[in-house]
């Protein structure tokens, strides 16, 4: 899987979660869940768990906390992937 | 409904989470408890009981000289049996340790079919699809006396010990 593949995919699973459109229209690796697309918590909980079917993977409680932008989601899931 | 964060203090020491340390934890009181039971409790479920009092509040405005209990309403004690009795349950470890869980719920929706008068009697069945990472999501449908079914939906909820 590409990095362009990955952003997509991260992309389609985030869309409907996003407060601020303006910030997903011009989503980056840099991009904040939270600070960028103002994302709540409990959506924050829907992004991992979506993330965990759409890429058959499981994450814990320490991945959680570290995906904090489009960049550490990148991260986690490719090691994820690898495991 | 709880928009803001909500905090349980709990009193005493929590040595077993029985049904009546469920509701004596809940952060409401009248004239905004809807919660008057719980038939069974358990990891995947919960059912519980409200019977809607002829003098609540509401009904001098919902509607006027014509009684109705309100959807939001409804929607509360959904959520109050639901969500929080069994979120509650569910954290019975860290809310022992801890003497300040937190509660928030963060959707709903909902779907009504039938009324329900002053003085009738809801039973809520929840079932659990997903607790992970604190947040809490139900299946909750309501039935009334005559066991139909009065509305259902999903309720989810965060939770921190």
């Amino acid at each position: 899987m590409t990095k362009d593949d990955l952003i997509s995919r991260l992309k389609t699973i985030v869309a409907p979660y996003v407060q601020d459109e303006e910030a997903f229209k011009s989503l980056t690796e840099d991009t904040d869940f939270v600070k960028d697309l103002k994302i709540n918590s409990a959506n924050l909980v829907d992004i991992i768990l979506d993330i965990e079917d759409e890429f058959d993977i499981r994450l814990e409680n320490e991945d959680m906390e570290q995906m904090l932008d489009v960049k550490s989601a990148m991260t986690i899931v490719t090691a994820k992937l690898k495991e | 409904m709880f928009h803001h964060i909500n905090k349980i203090t709990t009193s005493a020491v929590i040595k077993k989470m029985n049904k009546e340390d469920i509701i004596s934890l809940l952060p409401y009181q009248e004239p905004f408890l809807f919660v008057d039971g719980i038939d069974t409790i358990s990891e995947s479920g919960i059912t519980g009981y409200y019977n809607f009092k002829k003098d609540e509040l509401f009904y001098r405005g919902h509607f006027k000289n014509n009684p109705v209990t309100p959807g939001v309403i409804l929607t509360e004690c959904m959520a109050q049996i639901g969500l929080v009795c069994l979120g509650i349950y569910l954290l019975k470890d860290e809310i022992r340790e801890s003497q300040n869980p937190q509660i928030a719920l963060t959707s709903h929706q909902m779907d009504f079919y039938l009324p329900v008068l002053p003085n009738e009697k809801v039973t809520i069945v929840s079932k659990k699809e997903v607790f992970r990472f604190n947040k809490l999501r139900c299946h909750v449908k309501m039935f009334n006396n005559k066991n139909e079914l009065v509305c259902k939906g999903v309720i989810s909820g965060m939770f921190k010990a």
